[in-house]
């Protein structure tokens, strides 16, 4: 990438390298984001579903943890990865599966949170005909996710915008190396740094319309399903 | 099922049954048979505990004090009982979609599932609607499916509180249908309306409840034709019970 480069010139000219940064972000976002919803959308559900001791206080932790400083997920995550870390013999850091290990933890507990909520509040409304229908557990838990699909989508949504904008952890633990784990994010914090403004800013348009984008399709998919399934 | 199972929810017995939430007594003292034969219908004003005993009859809620017993067994899930809440929750799918998904959960066998829920659509008149989502039909519709997803269990005694409120005469009308059809067909409907019509045009026999207790219980003819207490009275009369 030229260092005089503006954004609107590389997006023309389909520069390679920026190919590589738009598509290293979106592979690490999108795979941090659906990894997070493995983890976070059964989480949630279990959370909503259940009486346990201490349960308004895991409520409190979750919804917290979704401003969780990125910073500081960066560094526990470069000190477990380091090779003098628990997790050094891994050799994980400066690579794109350490970004990807980093914003999954920052992404989890919003789409836990957002989880949770969306399936209590279906619950309230379900509750009734599942004991009349004498539905189990493990059928409730199932079917709630199911038909609260489309809400979740937007806490999947959520997490991965979350993931697609953050910076901060994964400058720590990414390195932010040329060609290997330089992101949207990082390439604008570095072209900031270096002066060169206005392709920092190219490089946030660009960003922001994926975002828009992903955003876009998933609200089609969203409206599309709830046309057709109610 | 055996055909000893099917035939043990009846009859329902309630014996000397309080509900209360706190402070608050929602039903006193419920002593009540529910046997097979014609629908049987509670009525009474609005807070008088008829949701709440259609509740407990069918299950869900547990006595304070008092027992209640299913054909004679203190514990009975609802494998062949099924309810009708007032305002049915549809699940987010199309209507067969909800048909499937209850005979799903009555165990009814795989491969019979697509044609027993056509069947269920047919018998409550939703023809042709079975692909549309079952939140965009309307609330006569709703009702109907709600009704035709508690017929999925194959019940032999149904719950219905209050089908008809706030439906048109044309969709009342459609309810009232099918729940004769229903009854005829040998399912024990218990219901719970306050219109007065209604209860005369369906019940066998009429369950007067004022304030969390059993006022009156009749034979239709004989409790619009001859009320014995005070309450049932003035409650024909269109007074306000208090």
């Amino acid at each position: 990438m030229p260092d005089n480069a503006s954004a609107l010139h590389l997006l023309v000219t389909a520069d390679p390298v920026l190919f590589s940064i738009v598509r290293l972000s979106l592979a690490v976002s999108l795979t941090a984001a659906v990894i997070a919803s493995f983890i976070g959308m059964p989480l949630g559900a279990l959370v909503a579903l259940t009486r346990f001791r201490g349960r308004e206080f895991v409520v409190v932790v979750m919804n917290a943890l979704m401003g969780l400083p990125p910073v500081i997920v960066g560094l526990v995550v470069y000190l477990s990865l380091s090779r003098s870390g628990p997790l050094g013999s891994w050799g994980l850091l400066f690579t794109p599966s350490a970004m990807v290990i980093a914003q999954t933890i920052l992404v989890t507990p919003i789409i836990a949170a957002l989880t949770r909520q969306t399936i209590e509040d279906l619950w309230l409304e379900y509750r009734d005909e599942f004991s009349a229908m004498h539905i189990g557990a493990f059928k409730r838990i199932s079917t709630l996710l199911w038909d609260g699909r489309f809400s979740l989508v937007t806490a999947l949504l959520a997490g991965f915008g979350r993931a697609a904008a953050e910076v901060g952890s994964i400058i720590i633990v990414g390195g932010n190396i040329e060609g290997f784990t330089r992101t949207m994010t990082t390439a604008i914090a570095l072209e900031t740094s270096k002066g060169d403004l206005s392709l920092a800013m190219g490089l946030g348009v660009i960003l922001i319309g994926i975002v828009v984008l992903v955003s876009a399709l998933a609200w089609g998919i969203r409206r599309a399903g709830e046309r057709f399934a109610g | 099922m055996s055909a000893d199972a099917v035939s043990s929810d009846l009859p329902i017995e309630l014996s000397h049954v309080d509900i209360d939430t706190g402070r608050v007594k929602i039903l006193r003292q419920i002593s009540l048979s529910i046997e097979a034969g014609a629908p049987t219908v509670l009525i009474g004003p609005n807070g008088s505990g008829k949701t709440t005993l259609l509740r407990a009859a069918m299950g869900l809620i547990a006595p304070s004090s008092g027992r209640v017993t299913w054909g004679g067994h203190a514990q009975s899930p609802p494998l062949r009982r099924a309810i009708v809440f007032q305002r049915p929750v549809m699940l987010r799918r199309s209507a067969f979609g909800n048909l499937h998904y209850a005979l799903a959960s009555a165990e009814t066998p795989r491969n019979a599932r697509r044609r027993r829920a056509n069947e269920l659509l047919s018998l409550v008149d939703l023809d042709g609607l079975g692909d549309r989502p079952a939140r965009r039909l309307s609330g006569g519709e709703q009702q109907r499916l709600a009704i035709a997803r508690a017929l999925a269990r194959e019940p032999r005694v149904l719950f219905l509180d209050e089908p008809t409120a706030s439906l048109d005469p044309a969709a009342t009308k459609a309810i009232e249908e099918l729940v004769r059809s229903v009854s005829a067909s040998g399912v024990k409907v218990v219901m719970a309306t306050h219109d007065l019509g209604e209860a005369r045009r369906l019940a066998g026999d009429i369950v007067l409840l004022h304030r969390g207790t059993i006022v009156e219980r009749a034979a239709v003819d004989r409790f619009f034709n001859a009320p014995a207490t005070k309450e049932a009275q003035a409650f024909l009369a269109g007074e306000l019970l208090l």
